[in-house]
């Protein structure tokens, strides 16, 4: 992975239908990266531009204290369906990365200035018995591509803020974690789709 | 045992600093964007044996407060602007009683009903004493979520210490992020107050009262309370500065907005405008003497704030005219940087300060 | 010699500032004396209401706190809540709990709050001056219905016991008045079974006291007393309107 990449990655936008998971996402990498004792905020969708059926976060990780909690132009979008896509393609930053959940989404990345992945999460949760996870599989991409946060320490947040009578659900997202990552690897080399 | 930081949602960790502040009670009625603060209270108050209620409205919330703070416990309610202003009645009966109380306004858009999106409409109304008369109380304004907590836990101090309700002024987006918090563990020291409606044991009965029916009554009472707005003016102000040492434009932001505004002022640094920060806490009381001593090196203020302009006021009293002082609004959306970045190039142009614009050519391009 | 008449512990010495003929002065000592009798003087706090009554914190030689207009039972429920061992109750007219405050009154009462509100109705806004009470007779003149009161424009008057009596945590709730001595013993009874109802910890406890105010209603004290046997009395039932049964055994 481009080192210089991992230096610049700080914001990121997930976004998706409600249901899809994608605060627990925005939560996972947030409490994950105070566990690796960084600078974390996480924002909720929150205005009514973002209200009707969608979920958006915003999440900052920073080695040094964080001044704004929003920004316009993320270093990583992640979509999750459609709609997300058709709104969120165009505010990634120049040479940012997109992460495309294409088992909802069959339109073609346009954007030539950034860096896209359509990763079918929702068929690669489904092959772990548990759709469910599919977000979990997006997180195990989008760590495989910008090592953000190391996968261990999501695990450990999911360990920290989990019931006692969901702990047994750690070993599927360690498993969704790691077919995420395991999909980019094989697309990286086989068939990118813009840089 | 080690202290670690906790990620939590602004709203929930008013409540855990509250808690660990000794906040004996909470009085509160549900409104968007602040409602996960009596949520998170209506399940741990219980857990540590102290008093949560769900109010019939925010006029009988505030009362309550009034009642639980006469009787000598430490007592807090929160809400968000259109229930602020029905608190009013109340606060400005806890003042005129001097009595002790933590409210915490998370602001939203009016006026009316206006909507649930993050605002800093309601300062006029938190520094002017938002109720009838005059009267003051402290005002701080949090730009973190460990802000949040800090303060909270500070707020029912200077509460006790002053015999006085303070305010804690944040917006709908700090009730609603996440960031780590290191939460406070001991709360402050108990304060003694033998004016409290207890029970008239062994002593002359207590009276907390409002009402001065005499002219010179009123007069002296009005007069003593101002003696003690006067000593929490000169004690309490509260700012912070960041890349002020240099700076020819300095921004005034708080709360949310003053987060937005750093990221601004870095990137005019980069092209070349030095620009700088002064955050004000405390809102009330504002810190007039550090504004007019900055004024005199700065050749312009931009004062950034989710209104239509009201901070500003208070910035332009402190200037004393001596520079230009122009406002960047936006009422119910928190700014983005890009934005402010442009009003700070804008007036650097306007004022003759230095700006590298061939910096802004290259960033554009 | 034998003292047969003394101030109860539970008054002050301060000159009662009440018109003569008011029976808030009879109220007044009537509460104080059930706070005697009971022994909890020491560990009772009471609220004044925003009224002729605004400054009982004088008169009341118990802790007291001044409440906002109506907000009384509120206050009480602050106090009550955080100092559960102590004896808390409302004193308020008619103005301040059933026009202003009866949110609050309604809300204390439902959620059976262990207070006690001494409800003293003279139909009429004394201490500013004679204006509508919601508890104004029809018919009746005040300064704001200078043409009587009419159904058609303001209403009926409201029967706040009856009302308040539908609620389940109120568990005790009486109307009693003062326009004479006979009345006054009966008026002494019900507070006293009120405050214990409070001391048993049964719920929520209420007594409406029907009084005069000869100043607004523009009658001597002696034609007041009449005016509000042949008048309030028959659109305002006295007696017990309530008693639960886990109030029963009291007294």
């Amino acid at each position: 992975m481009d080192k210089k990449r991992e230096r610049e990655i700080r914001t990121l936008l997930l976004a998706g239908f409600g249901g899809q998971g994608i605060i627990s996402m925005g939560q996972f990498l947030a409490y994950a990266g105070m566990l690796e004792e960084r600078e974390v905020c996480f924002v909720p969708a929150y205005g009514p531009e973002m209200r009707g059926g969608t979920a958006n976060c915003l999440i900052t990780i920073d080695e040094q204290q964080i001044d704004s909690p929003i920004f316009e132009q993320p270093d990583v979008a992640v979509v999750m369906n459609l709609p997300s896509f058709n709104r969120f393609e165009y505010q990634v930053r120049s040479k940012g990365l997109l992460l495309v959940n294409s088992s909802l989404v069959n339109q073609p990345v346009q954007r030539q200035d950034i860096e896209a992945y359509s990763i079918p999460v929702n068929e690669l949760a489904s092959s772990l018995g548990n759709i469910k996870v599919a977000n979990v599989v997006m997180i195990g991409a989008l760590l495989e591509l910008t090592g953000i946060i190391q996968a261990e320490s999501i695990i450990d947040s999911m360990r920290s803020t989990f019931s006692d009578s969901k702990h047994n659900l750690l070993a599927l997202n360690r498993k969704a974690l790691e077919k995420g990552a395991e999909y980019v690897r094989y697309l990286s080399s086989k068939q990118r789709l813009a840089v | 045992m080690v202290r670690k930081k906790v990620l939590m949602k602004g709203n929930e960790a008013i409540g855990e600093a509250a808690i660990r502040a000794g906040c004996q009670a909470f009085f509160g009625y549900p409104i968007t964007p602040q409602s996960e603060l009596p949520e998170y209270l209506a399940r741990r108050m219980p857990e540590v044996d102290m008093i949560f209620l769900q109010a019939e409205s925010e006029l009988a919330a505030i009362s309550m407060v009034y009642g639980a703070a006469g009787a000598g416990a430490r007592v807090m309610t929160s809400s968000s602007s259109p229930g602020i202003s029905l608190k009013q009645e109340g606060i400005s009966m806890l003042a005129g009683a001097d009595l002790p109380a933590v409210i915490v306004n998370i602001m939203r858009g009016g006026p009316g009903i206006g909507g649930i999106q993050p605002s800093q409409a309601d300062y006029f109304q938190a520094t002017r004493g938002g109720g009838h008369g005059d009267y003051r109380h402290l005002v701080l304004a949090p730009a973190s979520i460990q802000e949040l907590a800090d303060l909270t836990w500070e707020a029912f101090a200077l509460a006790d210490q002053y015999r006085n309700p303070v305010l804690i002024l944040g917006d709908g987006m700090l009730g609603q992020m996440m960031e780590p918090v290191l939460l406070p563990e001991e709360p402050p020291p108990l304060v003694d107050k033998p004016w409290a409606t207890t029970g008239a044991k062994d002593r002359e009965h207590n009276e907390i009262y409002t009402l001065h029916m005499g002219m010179e009554d009123l007069e002296k009472h009005n007069q003593r309370l101002a003696k003690k707005w006067e000593q929490i003016a000169r004690e309490q102000v509260r700012y912070d500065k960041f890349m002020l040492d240099d700076a020819e434009i300095v921004i005034v932001a708080f709360g949310i907005a003053s987060r937005v505004a750093r990221r601004a002022i870095r990137m005019a640094r980069e092209v070349g405008i030095k620009a700088g920060l002064l955050r004000p806490i405390s809102l009330w009381p504002f810190p007039t003497a550090a504004i007019a001593e900055v004024a005199k090196q700065a050749r312009a203020f931009l004062v950034v704030e989710m209104n239509l302009g009201q901070m500003i006021e208070d910035v332009r009293l402190a200037t004393g005219g001596l520079v230009p002082v122009e406002l960047f609004s936006k009422i119910t959306i928190v700014p983005n940087p890009k934005e402010i970045l442009q009003s700070l190039c804008s007036l650097a142009r306007r004022t003759g300060c230095k700006i590298d614009e061939a910096a802004i050519k290259e960033e554009s391009a | 010699m034998k003292t047969v008449f003394s101030r109860p512990q539970a008054l002050t010495n301060k000159p009662l500032h009440y018109c003569p003929g008011c029976g808030h002065g009879i109220i007044h000592r009537l509460v104080a004396e059930v706070i005697d009798e009971l022994g909890i003087r020491e560990k009772t706090i009471g609220t004044c209401p925003v009224g002729c009554a605004v400054v009982a914190n004088e008169y009341f030689n118990v802790d007291m706190q001044q409440a906002a207009h109506g907000r009384s039972p509120a206050v009480a429920t602050g106090i009550k809540r955080v100092l559960p061992d102590r004896v808390v109750f409302t004193y308020q007219g008619d103005g301040d709990l059933a026009s202003i405050g009866m949110t609050e009154v309604v809300h204390a009462a439902a959620r059976g709050e262990l207070i006690t509100t001494i409800f003293v109705n003279n139909a009429i806004y004394g201490m500013t001056g004679g204006q509508m009470a919601p508890t104004s007779l029809l018919g009746q003149f005040t300064t704001t219905t200078p043409y009587g009161r009419k159904k058609e424009l303001q209403g009926s008057p409201i029967r706040v016991a009856e009302m308040l009596a539908t609620l389940e945590g109120a568990v005790y709730i009486a109307r009693m008045s003062v326009h004479n001595a006979t009345h006054v013993m009966r008026t002494k009874r019900a507070i006293k079974r009120a405050f214990e109802t409070q001391l048993e910890g049964k719920g929520y406890s209420l007594v409406e006291i029907l009084s005069t105010c000869p100043t607004n209603w523009g009658l001597s004290p002696v034609e007041a007393t009449k005016w509000l046997a042949d008048n309030m009395i028959p659109y305002y039932p006295l007696g017990e309107i309530k008693v639960a049964a886990a109030v029963e055994g009291i007294n």
